[in-house]
């Protein structure tokens, strides 16, 4: 196809955008069950482009336009499952996950649970999320925490073209519904090499993406490289960070956070969204059951607030930015 | 088949006063000839299993139970009407459907005395696990169907949904992604009259919800609930309709809810029950048995050792539900996730699992 981004081997590093694009062209063309939904993903190839290609190569069957009706076809996915299809669904923003919420809570996440294990329902939501690209209102938000919350579901997220064309590939090969948060303002930001090969075993495991020891950064997604940038900030004042990549937001890679944290003894956990019953608050509540006494200092969040996400005049505002990671790491290190 | 002439003035449809037109199945069904006494027999079954669970509601056997007394014409008709093959979607007021279909009465019922061995596989009898949520199941329905299509199939899917159901986004969402896939899909709406206590006319501001199909380019009818044969005609249409690639229909079986919504409601604070006994005395099954006493189908004795048998088969499913040991505590956790999270009992981590290839 002349359409799509460089695949894995190719000379030139992709955007995380085209990383998503070749490995649903992977997937697609790997397994004859793997069929695509959502809007505008057609002869567009998606608001993002982010399916840009698919439906000249594979057809308007497996590369479905749907109408605007996100309950409707993520139902239709959950329905498609049922048939033995693996299904992966664009939801075209963020917010645009909650008239969908109540297929993803009620069917999406129970079902295999609810038939005794007799059906999988290996779909996976595809979900740009997150602030800083100054979009119109309820374009921003990062509702993470929300799925997190839901038994029955993997929430996964990348903050690299590497990891989205592996993660991507991983999560539609996956038996469990997999909500795969998209960093929409990483989409064009940086490019990387791909991987040849998904991780075919088991949960993708939280990495180490900068090694340091004098605290532990936890984070995931579109903060990801603002902690990188913190860190070189860190490093100028003479302060090792660790930059610690989630990955996978639920279930907790719990072993990677114990081990990262007891080594450095100090910790600060960083993301867009909302500050209260976050991802952050999972990550410090399991520091204080495993490793309160490995600890130094308070664990400390750099977090969204607890406001509507802003009108994005304000948005620099309310995202995490080195400045404020800088700070919380110092009254981490007091 | 809207405006046809013809309705009974004891159809439920003209007797909710909404100036619904049902009709009856005619002569010119004769290409869909039905097995009359197994439809009977299929009618039977249903009360008497819905008896039977009313009754183990009252003795504390099971919990809270949604009867559906009276709609026994709709449910038994519809499955005669398709293939094994196709798959129905149900809500719960249809949790017998696939006892008829093969599931173990006293299996159902575990469900219902909150037994997680109440689930089963969806696959083994051609239905998908009674939904709770209104309307949710009906995209599931079209998501199906396309899928079967996509991969060669020529089966339908069918799903009930009730009145109140009715007004759920879902529905809508359903029937219209349906249409503009052309899905094999029949919507089956049972319009019993009554959401709870909400009647219809707080739910609908059309005269027939069928009307609603011409809103989504696909084909409406209103029948008799009431009569097997009627709903057996319409979905039989429906279903040949789908099948052969015309996409999918919406087909409204007027009804009236003669009992509670469920086992915990109390009808008399919302309604006349002089208005549910008039249609307690129409019932589905007392009619049908006259129309086949009159055409020499069936004899008296027929009828009375049918419903013992049908009876005695339920009390001994009874039986067989309480011998069954309570479930244990392990069975919470399974099938919720391939990789068990590390905050379950037992589980200090994430476990790696090989990834279906």
């Amino acid at each position: 196809m002349t359409t799509s981004p460089a695949g894995p081997g190719a000379p030139e590093p992709v955007t995380l955008v085209q990383a998503v694009d070749a490995a649903l062209e992977a997937e697609l063309a790997a397994d004859p069950r793997v069929v695509l939904l959502g809007e505008d993903i057609g002869r567009m190839g998606g608001v993002f482009r982010a399916t840009a290609g698919l439906q000249a190569r594979f057809g308007e069957n497996r590369v479905v336009d749907m109408p605007a009706c996100e309950a409707g076809f993520v139902g239709a996915a959950v329905g498609m499952c049922l048939a033995g299809l693996r299904p992966v669904v664009e939801l075209q923003f963020d917010s645009f996950s909650y008239p969908a919420f109540e297929q993803i809570v009620c069917h999406l996440a129970r079902y295999t649970w609810r038939t005794a294990g007799a059906t999988k329902m290996p779909a996976v939501l595809r979900i740009p999320y997150g602030g800083g690209t100054h979009a119109p209102e309820l374009h921003s938000d990062s509702p993470e925490a929300l799925f997190c919350h839901v038994p029955g579901l993997v929430v996964v997220t990348p903050s690299s073209p590497a990891d989205a064309y592996s993660m991507l590939r991983w999560a539609i090969r996956h038996p469990d519904p997999v909500i795969f948060m998209e960093p929409k303002r990483l989409y064009r930001s940086t490019r990387g090499a791909l991987s040849a090969d998904p991780d075919p075993e088991g949960l993708p495991r939280a990495r180490v993406v900068r090694p340091g020891t004098d605290v532990t950064i936890v984070s995931y997604g579109p903060s990801v490289p603002t902690c990188l940038e913190a860190a070189e900030a860190l490093a100028d004042r003479g302060t090792s960070a660790e930059i610690l990549d989630l990955r996978v937001l639920w279930p907790l890679d719990q072993e990677a956070v114990l081990a990262s944290v007891r080594r450095t003894r100090r910790c600060v956990v960083v993301h867009e969204a909302p500050r209260s019953c976050g991802v952050g608050a999972e990550v410090a509540a399991v520091i204080a059951e495993h490793a309160m006494f490995s600890l130094d200092g308070p664990v400390v969040r750099v977090a969204g607030l607890d406001t509507p996400f802003p009108m994005f005049m304000l948005e620099d505002l309310y995202l995490p930015d080195p400045e404020r990671i800088v700070a919380a790491v110092e009254e981490a290190l007091r | 088949m809207i405006g046809s002439p013809g309705v009974g003035s004891d159809s439920p449809a003209s007797r909710a006063g909404h100036g619904i037109l049902a009709v009856r199945a005619g002569s010119d069904s004769a290409e869909h000839a039905v097995d009359k006494l197994r439809l009977w027999k299929m009618m039977v079954q249903l009360r008497a299993y819905d008896e039977r669970a009313t009754l183990l509601q009252r003795q504390g056997r099971i919990g809270a139970y949604p009867t559906f007394w009276g709609e026994e014409a709709i449910q038994a008709a519809t499955v005669l009407a398709v293939r094994d093959a196709d798959w129905l979607f149900l809500s719960y007021r249809q949790n017998a459907v696939p006892v008829l279909r093969g599931l173990p009465p006293e299996q159902a019922w575990a469900y219902f005395r909150g037994d997680p061995r109440g689930f089963f596989d969806p696959s083994q009898f051609g239905c998908a696990p009674q939904c709770v949520p209104l309307a949710t199941h009906l995209p599931h329905a079209v998501g199906w169907a396309v899928a079967r299509r996509l991969q060669g199939g020529d089966e339908v899917a069918l799903a009930f949904f009730g009145d109140g159901a009715s007004s759920e986004g879902d529905a809508h969402e359903a029937m219209n992604l349906a249409s503009v896939l052309r899905a094999p899909v029949v919507f089956l709406c049972t319009n019993n009259q009554w959401a709870i206590s909400t009647p219809l006319s707080r739910q609908a501001a059309v005269d027939h919800l069928s009307a609603r199909a011409a809103g989504y380019g696909m084909p409406g009818v209103t029948v008799d609930g009431y009569d097997p044969l009627a709903v057996f005609a319409a979905v039989t249409e429906a279903v040949d309709r789908a099948r052969n690639g015309g996409g999918p229909s919406l087909v409204e079986a007027s009804s009236y809810r003669i009992g509670p919504h469920a086992t915990a409601d109390d009808p008399s604070l919302y309604r006349d029950e002089a208005e549910a006994a008039v249609w307690r005395e129409r019932e589905p099954i007392g009619r049908f048995e006259q129309q086949l006493l009159g055409e020499g189908l069936l004899a008296t004795q027929d009828i009375t050792a049918e419903h013992e048998r049908a009876a005695s088969a339920m009390r001994a499913a009874g039986h067989r539900l309480d011998r069954m040991p309570a479930p244990t505590g392990e069975e919470m956790t399974a099938h919720v996730l391939a990789v068990p999270p590390p905050s379950w009992p037992g589980s200090s981590a994430p476990r790696f699992v090989t990834a279906e290839q």
